[in-house]
């Protein structure tokens, strides 16, 4: 399969090994990642307010981009747009649907957009990699791992944006089994907290970091008490905000044991067998290593 | 037999002038008498400083062009805009590193970027503006100062951008950054300068320093140009 | 106790931000299941609930309130409301009245050179799209 991919800005940067993970585990399942040409920014945060259309182009412009690598047969999918990063997802669909809902706002953008080659017509799905590897068969891929995960007590963070709000959500928003599943398949074992769905702080996070260090700490020390040894995530901001707040967290709580949040693509990538330096922990403050190293590894 | 000059209604800053057909903005200009002090430069399309902005009649679009490379049209409505205020960051290049974080902490407003294509739909040199900040946003320098290479720093995209990012001078961050730290370095250029240092070339400058000059003009224009 | 007048002015304000927002607030009962789930609540001045009550009486006071700002969008609101209410919508309206008024929540200028230096672009976007205009 190969299948158009929209990055999104920290996936070169702060979260390589997001993307690293996620191609090279794409790879072994046979599904391409097709890198869209002259993809820009998703336009996060979603705009909702009813009448703003300016922030809703940045969106749209991707899915033209889409329509233009089928038209140059660069992709065998039909009309679908992958993405890895929670909120790109999120800000991508809302649009794509609130677009199918409004034509008239559609042709607005359309027509404003005119130096582009062609116009929107709502047809692009917008999917995120869970929903592509669960497609796939999370039974198929059980098959196919090589590094059994087995002993290691996963804490998945669903977040905002995978689940919320119901339309837009790749699974239910209350009680969501998508990262669930996944872990089995590879012999992890997922942990049940109660702080899964609740929010990082998300970009509260530039100005008001206290709050996101309130938030964070309550979150780790539920996926800590639960018994987890890694927590699992599909956001670069919940990312950052629960793995890299944890120095100052333990600045205020000296007795509070730090907790690695890794994407899940990197531990998908360590169960199909792949080499941990092909695609790297080094975006990850708290180090990871050691755990797997422990439980998985048994060095 | 004579040939009529046909002549067009162009409206600077509201007033109609009757200029001739196929009269570049500037030619428009001074055809109407008005001498211009600032907003005028190489005349040649190279160094930004005669950013115009008009409208063409019948045509609801509003467009930037450079005025010594416009030509006027019938009907068209037109100002020049001399100067476009964008303060830049201090930088020593040589404390920078060529990565995001160096954007982030001197051109944060790239961050604000909706991508509306505005900025590129201005350029009158169509560089895809739009393009290399979106490049800077995700980290990719040495695309950015591709894409930006032909800038001349006219400050249309700076003016009309909503905003109000000064794509010009990150572009020209992003290729002082690719210059210096990313482009290979040239070993033709490394040879050439110890061949100078050397003194390699001392002799023939002193040759030249010495000439008369119906010497050296016929000596220019008997030179041998040799394409590798 | 503060005495409350329903007039042209409340109506209007209340209307605008209906408008906004595309939410009907005279369906919410004040349940309060907004402000249990939302996870901000302890450092808001006012719930979610007492927002979208400002919101009914068309009290623009409500355009004051620390609230709007530390709302992160998260949309636990807006799932759990039994009145099919979409809360962050309203906030988001809210939030865009003051900033089309060209009053930010975030000074990029003089935002510190170690906060910029450790954000994530993509904390850095969605900070400035929420918090300024």
């Amino acid at each position: 399969m190969k299948i158009p991919y929209f990055p999104g800005c920290s996936l070169k940067t702060y979260a390589s090994s997001f993307e690293k993970s996620a191609i090279a585990s794409g790879a072994e399942l046979g599904i391409e990642f097709v890198e869209i040409p002259r993809w820009n920014c998703c336009g996060v945060v979603s705009s909702l307010t009813s009448d703003d259309l300016m922030h809703h182009l940045a969106p749209v412009r991707n899915m033209i981009r889409v329509l233009e690598m089928q038209d140059a047969c660069m992709v065998d999918t039909d009309n679908k747009m992958l993405t890895l990063c929670s909120m790109c997802m999120n800000t991508l669909k809302r649009t794509n649907l609130k677009m199918r809902e409004h034509a008239d706002e559609l042709e607005t953008i359309n027509d404003f957009m005119y130096n582009e080659d062609q116009k929107y017509d709502g047809s692009v799905n917008v999917v995120h990699y869970l929903e592509t590897l669960k497609e796939y068969g999370f039974d198929k891929i059980a098959e196919k791992v090589k590094v059994s995960l087995k002993g290691l007590k996963v804490a998945p963070y669903y977040g905002c944006m995978l689940i919320r709000p119901k339309e837009v959500g790749i699974d239910d928003a209350e009680e969501p089994t998508i990262f669930e599943d996944f872990l089995k398949a590879l012999d992890a074992e997922p942990v049940e907290w109660r702080s899964k769905k609740t929010c990082c702080g998300s970009y509260l996070t530039v100005s008001k970091e206290n709050i996101v260090v309130k938030l964070t700490s309550k979150i780790l020390e539920d996926a800590r008490s639960n018994g987890a040894d890694v927590i699992i995530t599909s956001c670069p901001l919940c990312a950052f905000n629960l793995d890299s707040r944890q120095e100052l967290i333990r600045i205020q709580n000296p007795g509070f044991e730090p907790i690695p949040v890794l994407y899940f693509t990197q531990l998908l990538a360590i169960a199909l067998g792949l080499d941990i330096n092909e695609f790297g922990f080094a975006n990850n403050k708290i180090d990871g290593i050691p755990i797997l190293n422990k439980k998985i590894f048994k060095k | 037999m004579a040939v009529e000059q046909k002549m067009v209604t162009v409206y600077i800053m509201g007033e109609p002038q009757l200029v001739p057909e196929g009269s570049t903005i500037i030619m428009a200009w001074e055809y109407a008498g008005f001498q211009l002090k600032k907003g005028l430069g190489c005349r040649e399309g190279f160094c930004g400083a005669c950013a115009t902005v008009y409208r063409e009649k019948g045509d609801f679009k509003l467009k930037g062009g450079l005025a010594c490379q416009t030509v006027v049209t019938d009907g068209m409505s037109l100002v020049q805009i001399p100067f476009v205020p964008s303060e830049r960051p201090r930088y020593n290049l040589a404390e920078l590193k060529p990565d995001i974080n160096t954007f982030k902490e001197l051109f944060p407003t790239i961050f604000r970027c909706v991508a509306c294509n505005t900025c590129s739909k201005v350029c009158p040199q169509d560089i895809k503006v739009m393009d290399y900040i979106q490049q800077l946003k995700r980290g990719d320098i040495a695309a950015a100062a591709a894409t930006s290479f032909d800038c001349i720093r006219c400050g249309l995209c700076a003016l009309r951008c909503p905003a109000d990012i000064v794509q010009f001078n990150a572009a020209t961050l992003a290729q002082r950054l690719y210059g210096k730290y990313l482009a290979k370095p040239s070993p033709e250029l490394a040879d050439r300068l110890t061949e100078i240092d050397e003194g390699k070339f001392e002799a023939e400058i002193e040759e030249l320093y010495n000439m008369s000059h119906d010497d050296l003009v016929k000596k220019y224009y008997s030179r041998e140009i040799k394409i590798r | 106790m503060k005495k409350i007048v329903l007039n042209e002015k409340t109506l209007e304000f209340q209307r605008k931000v209906e408008e906004l927002s595309g939410q009907n607030t005279a369906m919410c009962d004040q349940c309060g299941t907004c402000s249990g789930g939302c996870p901000f609540v302890e450092e808001m001045d006012i719930t979610p609930a007492q927002l979208m009550r400002k919101v009914m009486l068309g009290q623009e006071d409500v355009l004051e309130c620390d609230t709007l700002w530390i709302c992160a969008t998260c949309n636990t609101c807006t799932v759990r409301c039994p009145r099919m209410l979409d809360v962050s919508k309203v906030a988001e309206s809210l939030r865009q009245i003051k900033l089309r008024d060209e009053i930010n929540n975030l000074d990029l200028d003089n935002l510190p050179k170690e906060v910029l230096k450790e954000l994530p672009q993509i904390a850095l976007i969605a900070a400035l799209r929420k918090l300024s205009s």
